[in-house]
């Protein structure tokens, strides 16, 4: 074991604790502060693997700015501090989906890569060349349809919230 | 020297470049805030402190030694863990980012060829990003935790704030990244080293002239939004929202006391000085000598470099003080307003207009094909603006009471009368139950 090896596992298995307290928390921005650990030791994850873009816009993206927008939105509405009771968690659904996709997934990359190993010499190490050419060449499609999708997500948002939008035209 | 150059320094190299970096912030620190006080006071016309040692400089260090003294304060809604890690997150955040921020060139430490910057990866100007992405969480943790009303909204308006102005700067820094072809914070410092040739063929004619260097001269859209995006990323005067002392006692930090309130301070100030010192990186030729000095052919070699780059931040440090000497804070909804509508619009266009000059020098006859593009989209533009039956923004006859419009209150707002005066007059009447005036007993209390 390589001391890769250890710091994938460790960094996964913290990511992984911190997932679970996520959902199991009372407390609520507490849970929003687990999901920081959780998306940070991701991003070693990927800074071990030698994905150094992939890391720091994850840190930058999802920890600085997602989870961040997150919180701000809890303590707009109300910021309890200490454990909260009306948590209304659907336990039996989120189980069921968490834990099918997580095993889906799993099953998929397990079944892509059936313990081959992978030397960290031989990978093309993730920078911005690297990762703009994959990204506006082979996989230009996904990632469009990904933007054009966030933009219906973000102009949907904004009608729902303001219904005096639709009201106006008529 | 390229990016070759870093990770090779010896253990001990190491340990001195970050205790030396360490000792630097601190120091500049505890002068800047000598620098502030003396240089507002000087804009205010009056002498600033002037007492402690020569000038006054002594004062800071006075300043930190009380407040190192003071007692350590934990609010009793507090939550505990939380209001304890906040600063903490805060200034790590605020220490790591200068871990790639470059100094100089290479120079021989103790007999050890090395850069002066303690590292440099190939995304550094990400980290610097990330790091003050995470000291958000610092400020609205802090302001959370404290359980209180104020840092609460000091740290809603902070994180509102930070997060608005990090999108105007990222996207400010883009066109530098099309131009130098890196995201290494030392590569893009030495591209900003030589005059780099454009060729441009316009209908047959031939251009070919030297730009200068600097980005700040090459990309002055961006070097402007960069000025006024770092000055609200670092929640300075005139964007100084989170901490309005008028309207929020403190801001996020309010509830804070002795070293943890030092180290939000601390943090705050290193902020500015990383935001200064990217800027220099980015625009302004790093550590290379400008241009008077440059013609020295010494300028750029040796420890020498250290100087230009100090004295080039400090021009930036004085730019922060002149700004809160000079400017009136701005309201929220005009501030928000100045970073969605203008400077992220704005930026978006030049970006484009960069990446179109840039295809125009590469591509063959890409000047003209450009030009038409250009022309094309900008009389599109110009007929969607000024399209005859584009409705127009009707001035309200009536002033805005408040609801819907600026977050101000009504005009013929009654102020409720405070349940505490309320209950002192009930036990009064009380109280003159069985006298024959009521206007006896009020009187006395007075």
């Amino acid at each position: 074991m390589t001391v890769t090896d250890v710091l994938v596992c460790a960094l996964g298995a913290v990511s992984l604790g911190a997932a679970l307290r996520v959902v199991t928390s009372k407390h609520l921005v507490r849970a929003g502060l687990w999901l920081v650990v959780a998306l940070g030791s991701l991003a070693g994850v990927y800074l071990v693997l030698t994905a150094e873009l992939l890391a720091w816009v994850q840190v930058l993206i999802y920890v600085g700015a997602v989870v961040v927008l997150m919180l701000f939105a809890v303590m707009l509405t109300r910021a309890p501090i200490g454990p909260s009771d009306d948590l209304d968690r659907a336990k039996v659904p989120g189980v069921l989906i968490g834990g099918g996709a997580g095993l889906g997934l799993a099953a998929v990359l397990v079944d892509a890569y059936r313990w081959r190993e992978v030397g960290l010499s031989d990978v093309e190490p993730g920078d911005a060349g690297a990762m703009g050419r994959e990204v506006f060449t082979s996989w230009v499609l996904p990632f469009e349809l990904l933007s054009v999708l966030l933009l219906a997500a973000l102009i949907g948002a904004i009608v729902v919230s303001r219904p005096d939008v639709g009201q106006r035209s008529r | 020297m390229g990016l070759d150059a870093f990770g090779h320094d010896p253990f001990w190299l190491v340990i001195i470049k970050i205790l030396a970096v360490f000792v630097f912030l601190i120091v500049s620190t505890i002068l800047m805030i000598w620098f502030e006080r003396r240089v507002v006071g000087r804009m205010q016309h009056r002498p600033g402190p002037n007492r402690y040692g020569p000038f006054g400089l002594l004062q800071s260090v006075a300043d930190a030694l009380k407040l190192a003294l003071k007692e350590d304060i934990m609010p009793t809604l507090a939550d505990k863990a939380v209001y304890f890690i906040a600063p903490i997150i805060s200034i790590m955040c605020a220490f790591t980012a200068w871990a790639v921020i470059p100094f100089g060139p290479e120079v021989s430490i103790f007999g050890v060829r090395s850069p002066l910057q303690i590292t440099d990866v190939p995304v550094a100007v990400l980290v610097v990003l990330a790091c003050s992405g995470l000291g958000v969480y610092g400020i609205v943790l802090g302001g959370w935790a404290s359980g209180s009303t104020y840092p609460l909204l000091g740290a809603l308006r902070s994180a509102a704030q930070v997060i608005s102005y990090e999108v105007a700067l990222g996207l400010s820094i883009v066109a530098v990244f099309m131009l130098s072809g890196s995201m290494s914070t030392s590569e893009i410092v030495m591209s900003q080293g030589e005059n780099p040739p454009i060729q441009l063929s316009l209908l047959g004619m031939e251009l070919n002239f030297n730009v200068p260097g600097w980005y700040a001269i090459l990309l002055l859209p961006s070097f402007i939004i960069f000025m006024i995006s770092m000055v609200g990323e670092t929640n300075r005067a005139p964007f100084d929202l989170p901490e309005a002392e008028s309207e929020l006692v403190g801001g996020f930090h309010t509830e804070y006391s002795s070293l943890k309130f030092a180290m939000f301070f601390l943090a705050e100030y290193i902020n500015m000085f990383t935001v200064s010192a990217m800027c220099v990186t980015l625009f302004l030729g790093g550590w290379r000598a400008p241009w008077p000095i440059s013609i020295w052919g010494e300028a750029n070699t040796g420890w020498w470099p250290i100087l230009w780059f100090l004295g080039k931040v400090w021009v930036f440090m004085f730019v922060f003080v002149w700004l809160r000497g000079t400017m009136p804070r701005l309201r929220y909804d005009q501030f928000m307003r100045l970073g969605w509508k203008v400077l992220i619009p704005l930026n978006l266009v030049w970006i484009l207009v960069v990446a179109g000059v840039r295809v125009s020098t590469q591509q063959e006859n890409g000047t003209t094909k450009t030009l038409v593009i250009g022309g094309v989209v900008l009389l599109a533009g110009a007929v969607i603006l000024f399209y005859p039956r584009r409705k127009q923004y009707v001035e309200p006859a009536t002033a805005d009471l408040g609801l819907g419009g600026f977050p101000v209150p009504p005009l013929d707002l009654k102020v409720p009368p405070s349940p505490r005066t309320k209950k002192i007059e009930a036990t009064r009447e009380k109280a003159s139950v069985g006298t024959d005036s009521k206007t006896d007993t009020t009187g006395e209390e007075g």
